[in-house]
Order: C-alpha cells, then sequence, then structure tokens
C-alpha cells in the first residue's frame, strides 16, 4: 500500500516538473491547433520567448504561451535552456558581456557575421536573397494536393 | 506532525530535490559554491565572481551549438561556397525548388531551424548538392541533371535535408577550435577582454567554417554519415508521400552521369552511387515507380529552361 502510494506521489511529481517552460530557440515559429506543421496557427512565437509546456507528442509539445493561447509547437522550436542573454551582464569596459564572448568564442553570433562583412571576408548577399525564398503552408498544401501528395503522413 | 503524513511529506521533498538537482546546470552549482565559499571568508567577491564567469564560460563551450550559432555557421559556410560556386539568378526555378524543398522539410525530423530551410540552384555544370548546418541547401545544373522528374528532384533535396538534420556539417568542426577558443577566455578574466580577444574568436569561427566547407566541397563526410542521411532521406519521402523508390532511380542515373563527366564533384564528396544503392535496397524493395503525370508536368514546365541548356 504504501509503495503504491510512494509511486502515485512520484507519478505527481514528476507531472509538475513537466509542466515546465521552454524558450523558442528559433526566429518564429506557430502555436498550432494540431501538431502538424500544416495545422491552422492560432499564434505566433518569436526567439526568446517564453511558452509552459505539457505533454509531449510523437515530437510535438502542447504549449501555453504567454498571451494564454494554448496549442502544438515543434520540440524543434525549443530549448530547455534559456537562449536570451539575461540583461545586465554587459561589461562597462569593453560593452562585451562574459556570456557574448563565450558565444562568440564558439563562433557564432551576429557581431562575428559583421566583422566579416566589413572587413570584406564573405559576401552575403546571396544569403540574404535565399532567406526570402518564403513558402507559406497554404502554398505547401495547394502544392501537395495538386500533386497528389496528400496520401503522405500529416 | 503526525507520523501518517511523515512518509508522504518526506518523499514530495525528495522527489522535488531530484527534479531540482536534474534541472539545475553544472553553472547553478559553481555558483552556490563559490557562494559558500564566499560566505565563509575563503574567497573574496571579486574572485568568486570570477569563477562562476568562467564555469559559466567552460558550461557553454561544452554543450552543442545551439540553433542561432548553428544560423550563423551556415551563413558563413553558404557565403564562403559561394566564392566558388555562382548561384543561378532564375527566380521561378528557385521557387519551385524552395516549394518542394520546404515542402519536404516539413515532414523532417527537425523541421524547425533557426532561420528556416531555403533552396537555391547554382550555375554549375559539376554533379553536386551542399548542406550547410541551418537549412540553406545548395544544388547545381549538374545534379538537377540527374533527375527526371519531381520525384527524383525531392530525393535529392530530402538527401541533403537529412544531413542538416543529422548535423554532418557541425561534426565536421574540428574538436580544437573549441578548446581554442576557451584557452583565450581563460588566459583573460572576462573584464579585460576587448576587440583583440574578439578578433582571435573571430578568426577561430572562420576556422570552423573552413572545417565545414572543406567537408562539403573537398573531403566529404564519412560513408556512415551518408548511408544515415540516405536512410532518413527514404523514410522521409515515405512520410512525404513520394515513392521511395526516387532514390534508386536517381542514384542510378548520377552514377551514369558521373561516369561521363569523369568524377568530379559529388563522385568526389560521395561513396558510389552503386554501395549506396546496396544499402538502400535493404530497406527498399520496389525499386521502380511509374511518375505522378501532374508532377511530372510542373517538374518539367519549372525547369525544362534550365534543363535545355545541355
Amino acid at each position: 500500500m504504501k509503495i503504491k502510494y510512494f509511486l502515485a506521489l512520484f507519478v505527481l511529481t514528476g507531472s509538475i516538473a513537466l509542466a515546465a517552460s521552454m524558450s523558442v530557440q528559433v526566429q518564429q515559429s506557430k502555436v498550432r491547433v494540431t501538431p502538424s506543421q500544416l495545422g491552422s496557427a492560432v499564434d505566433t512565437i518569436k526567439y526568446g520567448d517564453v511558452v509552459n509546456v505539457g505533454e509531449l507528442r510523437n515530437g510535438w509539445y502542447e504549449v501555453t504561451t504567454i498571451n494564454g493561447k494554448k496549442g502544438w509547437v515543434h520540440e524543434s522550436a525549443l530549448s530547455k535552456k534559456p537562449v536570451k542573454m539575461s540583461a545586465g551582464t554587459a561589461n562597462t569596459t569593453t560593452g562585451v558581456s562574459s556570456d557574448e564572448v563565450a558565444l562568440a568564442g564558439k563562433g557564432f553570433n551576429e557581431q562575428v557575421e559583421n566583422k566579416l562583412k566589413a572587413d570584406g571576408t564573405l559576401d552575403y548577399t546571396w544569403v540574404d536573397r535565399m532567406k526570402t525564398y518564403n513558402v507559406d503552408p497554404d502554398q505547401i498544401l495547394a502544392f501537395r494536393t495538386q500533386g497528389h501528395l496528400e496520401g503522405g503522413a500529416k | 506532525m503526525n507520523k501518517k503524513y511523515l512518509l508522504p511529506f518526506i518523499s514530495v521533498l525528495v522527489m522535488l530535490l531530484i527534479t531540482t538537482v536534474l534541472i539545475s546546470g553544472c553553472g547553478e552549482v559553481a555558483e552556490i559554491g563559490t557562494g559558500i565559499a564566499q560566505a565563509g571568508g575563503i574567497i573574496t567577491s571579486s574572485q568568486a565572481d570570477s569563477i562562476t564567469k568562467s564555469t559559466k564560460a567552460i558550461e557553454k563551450s561544452q554543450q552543442e551549438l545551439t540553433s542561432e550559432q548553428e544560423y550563423y555557421v551556415g551563413r558563413a559556410v553558404v557565403a564562403s561556397v559561394l566564392q566558388t560556386y555562382k548561384p543561378l539568378d532564375r527566380p521561378q526555378q528557385n521557387n519551385y525548388l524552395n516549394l518542394l524543398g520546404q515542402s519536404l522539410a516539413i515532414f523532417s525530423n527537425c523541421p524547425e531551424t533557426f532561420g528556416g530551410y531555403h533552396f537555391l540552384l547554382l550555375d554549375s555544370d559539376e554533379i553536386n548538392a551542399f548542406a550547410a548546418p541551418g537549412g540553406l541547401i545548395l544544388v547545381t545544373r549538374g545534379m538537377l541533371r540527374c533527375c527526371n522528374n519531381e520525384d527524383e528532384l525531392a530525393a535529392v533535396l530530402a538527401h541533403e535535408i537529412c544531413h542538416v538534420e543529422l548535423k554532418h556539417g557541425l561534426k565536421a568542426i574540428k574538436q580544437g577550435r573549441m578548446t581554442e577558443a576557451l584557452t583565450i577566455l581563460a588566459a583573460e578574466s572576462a573584464k579585460q577582454l576587448g576587440s583583440e580577444e574578439l578578433a582571435s574568436l573571430t578568426e577561430n569561427f572562420e576556422e570552423s567554417v573552413s572545417d565545414v566547407v572543406m567537408t562539403l566541397t573537398t573531403s566529404g563526410y564519412s560513408r556512415d554519415q551518408e548511408r544515415d542521411a540516405d536512410a532518413a532521406a527514404a523514410q522521409l519521402l515515405r512520410r512525404a508521400g513520394y515513392p521511395e523508390a526516387a532514390m534508386i532511380t536517381m542514384l542510378r542515373r548520377m552514377d551514369e552521369r558521373i561516369s561521363d563527366s569523369g568524377g568530379h564533384g559529388f563522385a568526389k564528396t560521395h561513396p558510389s552511387a552503386s554501395s549506396r544503392i546496396d544499402s538502400l535496397r535493404t530497406t527498399i524493395t520496389n525499386t521502380q515507380f511509374v511518375p505522378d503525370a501532374v508532377r511530372q508536368e510542373r517538374f518539367t514546365a519549372a525547369m525544362q529552361t534550365i534543363l535545355a541548356w545541355y
């Protein structure tokens, strides 16, 4: 009996731990009504936003946004670690925070890219142009329907 | 407290403690440790601050690259590849490529990256395709020529999307690059880091990008990585509703073209098409398919001007 009680508490405490928050690690994503990339969107979330996460189903988290909207977000858009640097850590002498230095050490941020652009080391014209090649979900749906691909897994 | 409630009370406490420990990272433990040492008069508050900062920096460098960092590596990789290969400035063709590529990427195990998946044609006869970290994918005219229909082009794109999903590009960065940056960080306290140190770190970044570019254009991924990307691509095609057999027919045609072209580009960086077909045959039993008429028509309509150049 005691063991059952203990197990029940374990599950309960586990559920509390699961109701954690996660950070959005992509520039922008959608909160969808169904766990599918083609599901209609109820909210837009941006890099650094924090969402409350619940159930994880086939790679999709059930989330609640700061606007109180509920829906599904793919796990690849979320990180368990905070992704934005906390304010107030900037060094007054160099204007560079320890976190920024650590990030630069691994490569890889806008500051380093701007330096490469300014030095003339790399030309990003076409890289920026590639980013403008965007396809919206309605176009994808129409493309799939027209091409008789709707039989694929959603 | 009544003994009856003592056991559940302790159980909850233990569970919460376990949960807290699991959620906490090493950085928080270091902060607690330095806090205790500082309170006990062992170290000064400035020293405690330094230790905490260094621990955080080391912890960060040991983590996987974040989605955002992967994005910046990928952008620099594409900018570097485009120093050698000229983009094909054809909006209609690039739009079709992106429509097809992005409609496949949503079925990947990693459908969302920091900046999303984007595709670009390269004006080169060489049979080649490149997947930069974060989802920027480049395909040559020569590679397009190996595809007779949309399904085969989908097979090429699925293979590249899977290199992104499996983070093969990032794995090409030599481990030493990460520790090099750490040495710079360890040598000076965070307070003294200025433009000079940042310049060193930028150089380190360039070298990391160069590791990836070398792998993509010259040395190639490992045989195992190619096999894994092929297996994942077959699965991706299946999910998206395309026939997996398109991978086999595309590889066969590529093999013929590569023999004709004398083995540049893709042949240099990939295992032979026949060995890739052999690996795929363990999961793909049906090696023939009849292309869907509508897909065939829209592929030809979008790409015929490019294909007609030959």
